[in-house]
């Protein structure tokens, strides 16, 4: 009796240390990973005497909105006012974050329940186009946008992101373990296949439509590629383009913090996004995997 | 079986007349199916125009001269003889991006799979908040975090790290460490690492959660006693598709490497330090507007991508 209960004791204990220490590594990675964030969050709201105190200070002791204020005096100084950047960037993600999604959604639906001619060879070929990084077709896009004279427009920032791989395979693969018999029972009703896509494929993509939604926001709005490439007028500049060329003075003291608070603004967004989809994300990227 | 034998036994003659008849068939089946197509269309075409013809485009312009302003003059391979023989700036960027993706490649890899395996193994509620921890950086804007970058490195003493070097007194006088050329790439690769939890982690995640409990309580009953036993006789062959995934994810952000670089070292970075190969491409396509040889460099890198793609999935694919 008495070693079997020291014996389930020692275990007990062995079971928390090892409890102990996968926290502890969990944790300590955390910290390292946040701790950058941490910085932006800090230095964001640091005043002008804290951002060149010397040593150095990781946090900031008087907490001030001024960096903010200055961002738009800053900005509001130059040609075109800070809110225009805000304003191109939100117009181009929410345009490519709905288009997207529809597009991916209507490709994915007859590729995983149509029986039609060439699904393997399409997706085969989605595959293919995986393995590739869209960075290496940016010379003929650019000749593309170029030649339909689309330089200098919205749809230039739009139009050649939307048919991402990714987006049609992650949907793909989740619709694929969807059962058929719900679709089947709409088809028997007589429903047009339009209105079996709206009205049951649709909800039923909700988790992998949710984790489109992230995705291509989080490339639309990070990515300063597309107003890099297509635009050459100020006015049609995008938040993170726009950020490249605050924080590229730094040598301006104002400018330090007002960078930083321009920087905080573009990163929250899409942390927001991720907090609200995970759950849904995190079960669609259960059917990620390849299965050839 | 037997169909192919029937095939097979096909005199020379029928050949042509079954072929169209076959062409018929098919073109039936299209019909037949033709709100398939209404429903794929607009992603192929988008598809088409913005990734399939670009890329065929860019292996026709390759063995050009293309200036832009006059029409592309055909010079057969002169432009890969020029990269591999004669470019020294690409040959430094070719080797700067291999070491980076020889480094990141694999470690961002294991790291994101380790971490996800860890997070599997505490209890749901704590879950979120570490996924959160180890995913924000990789969402996070890249030209943002430039800011906390250039004061974390930053040449002088206000820079964080020559602070506490100094303190410390590892080095006697601050180091220049985004205009070194031994640290630009090293930097490069631990910023990359930081952001580098991203999709591949999230399959991981995603996958590790839903191994069935079933298989762990059949692993016990044959004989696994540790945890590294079930993590490698049970678990990595249950999320082995989402291992291939992230492996190729992987492999492409590897070979990916630009805004980091021009980020942090800028374009061109200091004695090419932080030079890659999307650098280089950036540099002759959009700078001097070289695109017949631009699309040379984005061939090759096109090449290493579905190159090594296509080893991996030979080698992580269904062996069994």
């Amino acid at each position: 009796m008495l070693a079997t209960l020291s014996g389930s004791m020692v275990k007990g204990r062995r079971v928390d240390w090892g409890g102990i220490i996968l926290y502890l590594i969990l944790t300590c990675f955390a910290l390292l990973m946040v701790a950058p964030l941490v910085y932006l969050v800090s230095t964001a709201f640091k005043p002008l005497e804290e951002l060149f105190l010397f040593p150095p200070r990781f946090f900031v002791i008087n907490p001030t909105l001024k960096n903010f204020n200055d961002l738009l005096m800053i900005t509001g100084a130059s040609t075109v006012p800070f809110s225009r950047y805000i304003f191109n960037s939100l117009f181009i993600t929410l345009a490519s974050v709905s288009l997207g999604v529809v597009i991916s959604a209507m490709a994915a639906y007859p590729l995983s329940k149509h029986p039609m001619p060439f699904r393997k060879q399409i997706f085969s070929m989605i595959i293919l186009a995986l393995m590739f990084a869209p960075a290496v077709t940016q010379i003929p896009q650019y000749l593309v946008i170029a030649n339909l004279g689309l330089m200098n427009t919205y749809w230039a920032m739009i139009v050649p992101g939307l048919a991402a791989p990714v987006f049609l395979f992650l949907t793909k693969q989740f619709l694929d373990q969807i059962p058929d018999p719900l679709l089947e029972a709409a088809k028997i009703d007589g429903a047009r296949e339009w209105v079996i896509f709206w009205k049951i494929v649709m909800p039923m993509l909700k988790p992998a439509l949710s984790t489109v939604v992230l995705l291509s926001f989080i490339s639309t709005w990070n990515d300063p590629g597309p107003a890099m490439l297509f635009t050459t007028s100020e006015s049609m500049k995008t938040l993170p383009f726009a950020l490249s060329t605050i924080s590229g003075g730094t040598g301006v003291i104002a400018q330090a913090g007002a960078g930083a608070a321009a920087a905080l603004l573009t990163v929250i967004p899409s942390i927001v996004m991720f907090v609200i989809s995970q759950r849904m994300v995190l079960e669609t990227m259960a059917h990620s995997g390849i299965k050839d | 079986m037997s169909e192919v034998s029937v095939e097979t036994k096909v005199s020379e003659q029928a050949r042509p007349l079954r072929a169209a008849s076959k062409l018929k068939v098919l073109w039936a089946d299209i019909v037949r199916n033709r709100v398939s197509f209404y429903f794929l269309a607009p992603f192929m075409i988008l598809f088409l125009v913005f990734t399939i013809i670009p890329v065929l485009t860019a292996f026709g312009l390759s063995f050009t001269y293309f200036n832009i302003l006059e029409s592309p003059k055909w010079i057969g391979l002169s432009n890969y003889r020029l990269l591999f023989i004669d470019d020294d700036i690409f040959l430094k960027a070719l080797g700067n991006t291999l070491k980076f993706a020889v480094v990141t490649g694999p470690l961002g890899y294991a790291m994101a799979f380790l971490l996800a395996w860890l997070i599997s193994q505490i209890p749901q509620k704590y879950r979120f908040f570490y996924t959160l921890c180890y995913y924000t950086p990789s969402i996070a804007s890249g030209v943002a975090m430039t800011v906390v970058w250039q004061y974390l490195f930053s040449g002088d003493r206000y820079g964080l790290l020559n602070y506490w070097l100094l303190k410390l007194s590892f080095i006697n006088e601050p180091w220049q460490w985004l205009e070194d050329v031994n640290t630009i790439l090293p930097i490069i690769m631990i910023v990359s690492l930081w952001m580098s939890m991203g999709i591949g982690f999230l399959a991981f995640l995603a996958g590790l959660q839903n191994v069935p409990r079933d298989m762990y309580e059949a692993g016990a009953i044959d004989g696994v006693k540790y945890r590294w036993q079930e993590l490698w006789y049970i678990t990595v062959p249950a999320v082995k598709p989402q291992l291939l995934f992230g492996a190729v994810m992987q492999v492409v952000g590897a070979l990916n490497v630009f805004s980091v670089s021009v980020e942090l070292a800028g374009m061109p970075s200091p004695l090419y330090a932080g030079h890659t190969i999307l650098t280089h491409l950036h540099d002759y396509a959009f700078i001097r507007f070289e695109m017949g040889y631009a699309s040379a460099i984005a061939v090759v890198l096109f090449c290493m991508m579905v190159g090594l793609n296509r080893f991996i999935f030979k080698w992580l694919g269904n062996k069994e």
